[in-house]
């Protein structure tokens, strides 16, 4: 499907055991909407145990049961260096989910086990009692511009920032980080954390488009995203945003 | 719970009074509400009640095939003469039970579809004589938490179960296979029939890492999700032969199927009027159960070929001119094995998919990006698409991103505006076919039964 110059890589990491939340379909929005502009993607899977390149443009790590999240855990931490010198160098990282905890410092578990996280994100995740579910609707703040954002959580970690990260914005429905200080995600550089998926970016053009721009721009691309047509992704996002914490 | 339990008559009393008031106020078919009463009243009911029919329980649990599966045993006990208690399609909590053994009165045996996480209560309540494992598959994740959760919930059900009670398993799930190795009186089934397989997992395959050592699991044919004949290269654990195996599965379209089942009684020839793989599964796990009551093959065969779909299972219904193909599509095990049999189909497809994210849906609606709608766009074998239900635009944006035309897409959120679109685009053809989620399907028949055209669900056996 790709046609002329490749204009980004996208490093999709464990997509065989981070995809409990349909993270295929943040995968597919990038894909699609740079197609639709005449640009292409190339998209590189990473699995256990295969190093991770240092040239792509952007970094995808999706949810993933405990079970799968520990065994990427430590995986992940001993291959990370190509991802850390990546962000440092501007590519975007993002996390959703289980890999929003993967990018923090660590994850202390219920059972006093605590998982490795490898610092993107200056956050700190322990596990809570009982799990965080439902609706999310969220005032998020990128590259100085505010929009809403809709999407779905569910997870059991409870997330606090330390002082190198900003929230990704300030929820109007749902619990965010930890259920207490109306916070949702963290944002370091181009490195960006959330627990919504639903999946994130269908519903969320803005946000697809803002972490493309910053990819592209990494890339080399100079030129402005051209506007496409949004109708669909804005009535999706609307529905979402009327369903969300109304009793059915 | 502090309440004093009520004598067992006045408990029971009250509970089959407020069914019948429910009933007559028109709030449905009382499926669930006396039962709900009775294990307030009388929380000891359900096992006072399971023990004392004389024939024993049967308990059937896993993601997808409950229903149809239960119908399918229920047609072999029929059919032997044996008088059966059964709950009615989706009332599977233990309320469901309760109000089915509330009215089991004079049956020689119980046979009860569970909710997965209902199985380790009803086990302990009930004590059942056979239990019967099918899948477990990924599913509404904001009500049922992960796969693993489940199935340590299930371990902990099968540890709990008398020695002597038969534990029916389908070795092609290696966590169902998992759950079941402890127990030690068990008849397994599986599918046998290479030409059926595929040579891959399909996407967001959950549990492809090997149980005991976590290797990840070779497969010489992939089934459906992760079931298949399955073996770890690390440790050696491999799927056990199946005592009930389908050794030959011809796929008519979604005019049924045809099966040849070795039994370790005998060969069983089966026509079935049931269509896909997945009910390829439900057959030998219904064969399977009646085999282990000792029931000869001979008998099982013809009583299963008179079966038609449960309701919103692959049912068939006319609408003026245009026949109307129901397929529930409540996760994407099911709604890739739906899309699968469509595609048998030699035909343009008119398709009408309804998406609800209420409770008994799963209010995330995430699940849609792990079904491969890709299949029906590969071939331009979509002729069109109306798309409805209180997330229809979330099903308009995943085809989109699919690669389907959005000038080509009706997005109609009423249900049944939404059905009289997708009628109108199908009546050149003749054909719809509706992929609804659990609640958009209530929705459909209760405008279907408006219209003169299905009983209501509660009168579903």
């Amino acid at each position: 499907m790709t046609t002329g110059p490749l204009s980004m890589r996208l490093c999709h990491l464990y997509p065989d055991h981070l995809n409990i939340y349909a993270d295929r379909g943040n995968i597919a929005v990038c894909q699609r909407r740079l197609e639709w502009r005449g640009l292409s993607l190339e998209v590189v899977e990473v699995g256990l145990g295969d190093p991770i390149p240092a040239d792509c443009h952007l970094y995808y790590l999706g949810g993933g049961q405990d079970r799968d999240q520990a065994l990427v855990a430590e995986d992940l931490e001993r291959k990370a260096d190509p991802l850390r010198q990546a962000a440092e160098d501007g590519a975007v990282v993002l996390g959703v989910c289980g890999g929003y905890q993967l990018l923090g410092r660590g994850y202390a578990g219920s059972d006093g086990r605590r998982l490795p996280g490898i610092g993107l994100l200056d956050v700190e995740t322990t596990a809570g009692a009982g799990r965080l579910v439902g609706d999310v609707v969220l005032d998020a703040t990128l590259s100085g511009q505010t929009r809403t954002v809709v999407g779905y959580e569910n997870h059991a970690g409870r997330t606090h920032l330390g002082p190198g990260c900003t929230p990704l914005g300030r929820l109007r429905r749902g619990h965010g980080n930890n259920g207490e200080d109306g916070c949702e995600g963290a944002v370091a550089g181009h490195s960006v954390g959330t627990y919504m998926h639903g999946p994130l970016l269908p519903k969320n053009p803005w946000l697809a488009d803002t972490l493309l721009g910053w990819a592209l721009a990494h890339a080399g691309h100079t030129e402005r995203l051209a506007p496409l047509d949004d109708q669909l992704e804005k009535s999706a996002h609307a529905a979402a945003a009327a369903r969300a914490g109304k009793k059915r | 719970m502090g309440m004093p339990s009520l004598p067992r008559g006045l408990a029971a009393g009250a509970a089959r009074g407020a069914g019948r008031l429910s009933q007559r106020l028109g709030r449905g078919g009382g499926t669930t509400l006396p039962g709900l009463l009775l294990n307030l009243l009388r929380p000891e009911s359900t096992a006072e009640m399971a023990r004392s029919i004389p024939g024993g329980v049967i308990l059937l649990s896993g993601t997808n095939g409950k229903t149809t599966t239960a119908r399918l045993v229920r047609a072999v006990l029929d059919a032997s003469g044996t008088k059966v208690a059964a709950n009615t399609a989706g009332a599977n909590l233990e309320r469901g039970v309760a109000t089915a053994l509330l009215n089991a009165d004079g049956a020689e045996v119980a046979l009860f579809e569970v909710d997965e996480a209902a199985l380790p209560a009803l086990t302990a309540q009930t004590r059942p004589r056979a239990v019967t494992l099918m899948n477990l598959f990924r599913d509404q994740l904001d009500r049922y938490g992960e796969l693993e959760h489940l199935a340590h919930r299930w371990r902990e059900a099968v540890s709990a179960l008398d020695p002597s009670a038969v534990l029916i398993y389908n070795a092609d799930d290696p966590v169902v296979t998992e759950v079941a190795s402890g127990h030690p009186n068990t008849l397994s089934y599986g599918l046998e029939d290479p030409r059926v397989g595929r040579d891959r997992l399909p996407h967001a395959a959950d549990a492809t890492e090997c149980r005991r050592c976590t290797a990840p699991l070779r497969y010489d044919m992939v089934t459906i999700a992760h079931l298949g004949r399955w073996s770890c290269p690390a440790c050696g654990w491999t799927r056990p032969v199946p005592d009930v195996r389908a050794i030959r599965v011809d796929l008519h379209g979604l005019d049924g199927q045809r099966l040849a089942i070795a039994t370790p009684r005998g060969p069983i020839e089966l026509s079935l009027r049931l269509p896909g793989m997945h009910n390829s599964y439900n057959a030998i796990a219904a064969t399977a159960t009646a085999s282990a009551f000792a029931l000869a093959p001979e008998s099982i065969g013809p009583a299963l070929a008179k079966r038609e779909a449960a309701f919103g299972r692959a049912e068939r219904t006319h609408i003026g001119a245009v026949r109307v193909t129901t397929l529930l599509a409540k996760n994407p095990a099911g709604a890739n094995e739906n899309i699968r049999t469509m595609l048998l189909e030699d035909r343009p497809l008119h398709l009408l998919a309804l998406l609800n994210d209420r409770t008994a849906d799963g209010r995330d609606v995430s699940w849609i990006w792990d079904v491969d709608y890709e299949l029906l766009l590969d071939g331009d074998r979509l002729a069109s698409l109306t798309v409805g239900g209180d997330r229809a635009y979330d099903m308009a944006l995943r085809f989109r991103y699919a690669g389907f035309d959005p000038e080509r897409l009706s997005i109609i959120p009423s249900v049944p505006e939404a059905l009289d679109a997708a009628l109108r685009a199908g009546s050149a053809v003749g054909d719809i076919y509706v992929l609804p989620t659990y609640t958009a399907l209530l929705e459909l028949q209760a405008e279907l039964a408006s219209r003169g055209l299905a009983p209501s669900f509660w009168e579903d056996r």
